[in-house]
């Protein structure tokens, strides 16, 4: 809980910076969260193949792990079904659109400014940054809560990556296989998922 | 995106060759959480410079985060269910 704080106020912090803009325009003007991801995610690389037990998950894995994202598509639809009551004046194909960005928030933004303009493109940014946020500050609450595939499930496609730390914290290293993968299925789908339902509205 | 995944495939391999050194590999998992603070603070900058973000913010983030809410409880109660019926571990094999 005390780490998640700790990248709470980091976030809140890059937010004040940027809105005072008090940092150098280099770093508002270019986006180097894809170098810092690549850091992040060699790093993780580097504790899963040190770790005896991930390459026994390897071994272990079978056909439940197919389950897993598909209990978080299905999942997300209901989730996002039953909050319908609550923004009835949208409609209800934006907002699943929205809810298919899986936390994916860079690429499902993007999608969805395209084929849906701005707003709705801000929205999808702000709902899947906060999907990932949320799940890093609620994952080991979750785990206790719900059993151990919910920081993955909750993670959407991050669970692959940025959440992928957390996910193995609350969770446990042998069940970083199953989240990486269920984060490599997400990310692939939702490009397809968030085109076909905007096709259909 | 598949960058990215290349990236962590090298560090599994470069993690799996220094297994044996113990002190790196506890200096790797520190260092991630920085990783993600930097990551995080990053993300921050952009939503705070971005001034069309930053005056709907309420609205649009009300929106957003109910939407998100949505997403991941009705995600969670599903995993919670297939949890409890295909993942947990049975009490006759482990510790109850």
């Amino acid at each position: 809980m005390k780490g998640s704080l700790i990248i709470l106020s980091f976030f809140v912090l890059g937010v004040l910076l940027g809105m005072f803009r008090f940092v150098p325009e280099l770093l508002i003007n270019n986006d180097y969260s894809q170098w810092a991801l690549y850091l992040l995610m060699f790093l993780v690389g580097i504790s899963i193949g040190a770790d005896p037990n991930s390459l026994k998950a390897i071994r272990q894995l079978n056909f439940k792990i197919l389950l897993v994202p598909i209990v978080t598509i299905v999942g997300t639809t209901l989730g996002v079904a039953a909050i319908y009551i609550l923004l009835s004046d949208e409609k209800f194909l934006d907002l699943l659109a929205v809810g298919y960005g899986f936390g994916y928030y860079s690429l499902s933004s993007i999608f969805i400014t395209e084929l849906r303009g701005d707003e709705l493109g801000v929205v999808a940014l702000l709902a899947n940054i906060m999907r990932e946020i949320i799940t890093l500050v609620a994952a080991p609450i979750f785990a206790v809560l719900f059993g151990k595939l919910a920081p993955i499930v909750s993670g959407g496609a991050t669970s692959m990556d940025t959440t992928l730390p957390i996910v193995t914290k609350a969770s446990g290293k042998d069940y970083a296989m199953i989240s990486i993968f269920h984060g490599i299925v997400l990310s692939v789908l939702v490009p397809f998922l968030v085109t076909l339902v905007l096709s259909w509205g | 995106m598949f960058t990215v995944l290349i990236v962590m495939v090298v560090g599994v391999f470069f993690g799996y060759f220094l297994r044996n050194r113990k002190k790196l590999v506890k200096f790797a998992d520190k260092f991630t959480m920085w990783a993600i603070y930097l990551l995080l603070f990053l993300l921050g900058i952009a939503v705070g410079a971005n001034e069309i973000i930053m005056k709907n913010l309420p609205r649009l983030g009300l929106k957003a985060l109910i939407i998100s809410l949505g997403g991941i409880a009705g995600s969670v109660l599903l995993a919670w269910a297939a949890y409890v019926i295909w993942f947990k571990p049975k009490n006759n094999n482990h510790e109850g």
